[in-house]
C-alpha cells in the first residue's frame, strides 16, 4: 500500500562530541534562565541570605567581633553557607519533584537528550546561583562593611562556598526524587531552616545550646560553615579534611539515595 | 465486509510493508489494573495510525511504552527494527504526550531551540513555527499562553527534529475547531514528506479525518481495526429496541447483530442493518413487543463497538 520506506535497524547516527557539549550548554544556560525568572526562586533563595546580611553584618552589628573576627566578614561565611544550602536544594528539588510528578521528565526522556545532561544543568545551575550569592555577600561587605581580605583568601572562601553547593544538590536530588510537586518545597524548608539554626548559620555556634551543637556535628551545613569560617580565621580549629570528608560522604550517600528515586522511577512511570 | 472486522488479529497480510513500530503480545499491568491486554499492534512505514478509544481505555499506555518510558510486562516492544530505548531511536523520532506543567518561564523560543539542539538535523526554527502555528508567539513565555498555544507547542516540540516516526498522544484535546483542523493539515503535511505517525484519540472524527488505519482500544484491548470505512460501517449501524423472550446470547447468532444488551425488561440490539434483523427476530419470536428502530450516533455506535469487545472479551475466557 505505502511506497514510503524508513531505514531500519541501528542506524549510526552519532553526535559529535562539540553537539554533546553544546547540548550539556544549552541546558544549562536554559535551567539557568528559568529560574531566575522565576520570582519564587530568586526571591526566597537570592535575597533571604542577602537581606539577613545587610541587616545582622551591616546595619546591626557591623562594628562587633565573634571570637576575634569582623561581623561583616564572620557573617558572609554563615550566611554564605546558608545561601548555597537554599540555592542548591531549591534548584534542584522544586524543579526535579514538578518534572517528575507533572510529566515534562517523559516528555524530555522521550527525546534524545542525554539523560544526564538534565542532572548536570541543574547541579551546574545551583552552583552558579550559589556563586552569585557569595559574591554579592563580598560585595556589600567590601563596599559597606569594611570587609578586606587577602586576595588568596577570598579565592578560597569563594571557592569552597561554590563547591559546597554539591552536597546540598545532591540531597536535592534525593528530595526531588521522593516528594510530590506540591510537597517539595515545604518538604526543603522543613530541612533547610532547622538546619540552618542547629548549624550555627543564623546564631553564631558558640551561642548555640550545647544540645544543639552536639547535634550540629551530624549536619553538613556545620561542616561546611566551619571550613567557610576557617578561612576567615574564626573556625572551631577542628581538621579541615574531616569536614571535607563529611560532605563527601554526605553527597555519595545522597547520590545514592537519589539513584534508588531514579531506578524507581524507571520501574514504574505511573501515578 | 464486517465479517473481516470481527475478531481483531494481527495484520500479516502485507509482509512486504516495513513495520517501524510495532506491539507484540503486549501486557501491562498497573499492580491490579490491567492497562494492556495481549495487544498486537503495528504501524507501517508512511501510514498514520489512529489509536481509538475512550479515556482509560489503554491509549497512553501503549504510546509510552512505544517510546520506551516503561517497560511491558510480557510481549515485545520494537521501533524502528530495535528497543525502543535506543538513543539513536530517540533521534529519529518525536513525541508529544500530555504533561501537566512545562517549565513556565522560558519562551515558545527557548523551548524549540532547546528541543532542536537534542537532534542531529533538526528542522529550521522559522520552519518550526510556521508549521505549529507560532509565528507570533516566539517570545511569549510558555506560562503566558492559552491551553491550545500550549499544545501547539508541545506539537513543535515533537517535530522539531524532523523525525522519521511521530508518537502523538491526543495532540488536539483541549484545542477549539480551527486550531484543531490546522493541527490536521500539519499532520497531513507530515505523512506528505514521508513520515510516519501514531496518534490516539478519543474522536473517531479525528482518527476519520487522519488515519489510514484504525485501531479500537478499550479496557486495554483491541477490539477492533481497520480502514476508517470498516471501522465507520461497524459503527454506524442501527439500534434495534424491543421486549422478547428470546435471550441473549440466541440473539447475538442472528446474522448482521453487531452487540445485544438488556436494558431494563427490553433488549437493545445493534446492527448494519435493520430489517433482516427484525424479520428474523419476528420469525423467531411471535411475543414480541415494544420494537422501536433507530439510527445509531456515531458516539453510541462507539460505545456498541467496545461492549462487543468488552463481551467478546469475557466470552473468549
Amino acid at each position: 500500500m505505502s511506497t514510503a520506506t524508513i531505514a531500519l535497524g541501528n542506524q549510526r547516527i552519532e553526535r559529535s562530541p562539540g553537539h554533546i557539549a553544546a547540548i550539556y550548554l544549552k541546558e544549562m544556560k536554559y535551567e539557568f534562565l528559568k529560574n531566575l525568572r522565576l520570582r519564587m526562586y530568586t526571591a526566597s533563595v537570592l535575597s533571604f541570605p542577602i537581606m539577613f546580611y545587610v541587616l545582622f553584618g551591616l546595619v546591626l552589628n557591623a562594628h562587633q567581633t565573634i571570637g576575634g573576627t569582623g561581623v561583616p566578614m564572620y557573617l558572609i561565611a554563615t550566611y554564605g553557607t546558608f545561601g548555597v544550602m537554599g540555592a542548591s536544594l531549591f534548584g534542584t528539588a522544586a524543579g526535579l519533584a514538578s518534572d517528575r510528578g507533572l510529566g515534562w521528565l517523559q516528555v524530555k526522556r522521550a527525546s534524545p537528550m542525554p539523560p544526564f545532561a538534565y542532572f548536570v544543568a541543574k547541579v551546574v545551575t545551583s552552583m552558579i546561583f550559589s556563586t552569585i550569592i557569595v559574591l554579592a555577600l563580598f560585595a556589600l561587605g567590601i563596599a559597606l562593611g569594611g570587609v578586606r581580605m587577602p586576595v588568596v583568601d577570598f579565592v578560597r572562601l569563594l571557592g569552597t562556598l561554590a563547591a559546597g553547593s554539591l552536597p546540598f544538590s545532591a540531597m536535592g536530588l534525593a528530595v526531588g526524587y521522593f516528594t510530590g510537586p506540591n510537597s517539595a518545597p515545604a518538604t526543603i524548608n522543613l530541612i533547610y531552616l532547622p538546619m540552618s539554626f542547629c548549624s550555627g548559620l543564623w546564631v553564631p555556634f558558640m551561642f548555640l545550646p550545647k544540645i544543639v551543637q552536639k547535634i550540629a556535628l551530624a549536619l553538613p551545613p556545620y561542616h561546611l560553615s566551619q571550613l567557610a569560617l576557617g578561612i576567615v580565621g574564626a573556625g572551631n580549629h577542628e581538621s579541615s579534611t574531616t569536614h571535607w570528608e563529611v560532605l563527601a560522604a554526605f553527597t555519595m550517600i545522597c547520590l545514592g539515595v537519589a539513584r534508588i528515586g531514579f531506578q524507581r522511577d524507571q520501574e514504574k512511570m505511573y501515578g | 465486509m464486517i465479517a473481516t472486522l470481527e475478531q481483531p488479529q494481527p495484520i500479516e497480510t502485507e509482509i512486504s510493508t516495513q513495520i517501524v513500530a510495532s506491539l507484540e503480545g503486549v501486557n501491562k499491568n498497573y499492580g491490579s489494573v490491567r492497562a494492556l491486554r495481549g495487544v498486537d499492534f503495528r504501524v507501517r512505514a508512511g501510514e498514520v495510525v489512529a489509536l481509538l478509544g475512550p479515556n482509560g481505555a489503554g491509549k497512553t499506555t501503549a504510546v509510552k511504552l512505544l517510546l520506551g518510558l516503561m517497560q511491558p510486562d510480557s510481549g515485545r516492544v520494537r521501533v524502528l527494527g530495535g528497543d525502543p530505548t535506543n538513543p539513536e531511536n530517540r533521534m529519529r523520532t518525536g513525541a508529544m504526550l500530555q504533561v501537566g506543567r512545562v517549565p513556565e518561564t522560558l519562551r515558545v523560543r527557548e523551548h524549540i531551540d532547546l528541543f532542536s539542539t537534542y537532534y542531529p538535523k533538526p528542522l529550521p526554527l522559522v520552519e518550526i513555527m510556521a508549521a505549529a502555528g507560532l509565528e507570533k508567539l516566539g517570545e511569549r513565555k510558555f506560562g503566558d499562553l492559552s491551553g491550545g498555544q500550549r499544545q501547539r507547542v508541545l506539537f513543535a516540540l515533537a517535530i522539531c527534529g524532523d523525525p522519521d516516526l511521530l508518537f502523538l498522544d491526543e495532540p488536539t484535546v483541549g484545542l477549539d475547531v480551527e486550531a484543531r483542523r490546522m493541527l490536521w493539515d500539519e499532520i497531513r503535511r507530515m505523512v506528505e514528506r514521508g513520515k510516519t505517525v501514531l496518534l490516539t484519540t478519543h474522536y473517531l472524527q479525528e482518527a476519520d479525518a487522519l488515519a489510514d488505519r484504525i485501531a479500537v482500544i478499550h479496557e486495554g484491548e483491541i477490539i477492533a481495526h481497520g480502514t476508517p470505512a470498516e471501522i465507520k460501517a461497524k459503527t454506524s449501524g442501527k439500534r434495534i429496541r424491543c421486549i422478547t423472550s428470546l435471550g441473549i446470547s440466541s440473539l447475538r447468532e442472528i446474522s448482521g447483530v453487531t452487540a445485544v444488551k438488556q436494558d431494563r425488561d427490553a433488549v437493545e440490539i445493534h446492527g448494519v442493518e435493520a430489517e433482516p434483523i427484525v424479520r428474523e427476530l419476528l420469525a423467531r419470536d411471535a411475543t414480541l413487543s415494544g420494537l422501536e428502530v433507530s439510527s445509531a450516533g456515531l458516539e453510541e455506535a462507539f460505545l456498541a463497538l467496545t461492549h462487543e469487545g468488552a463481551q467478546n472479551g469475557t466470552q473468549s475466557k
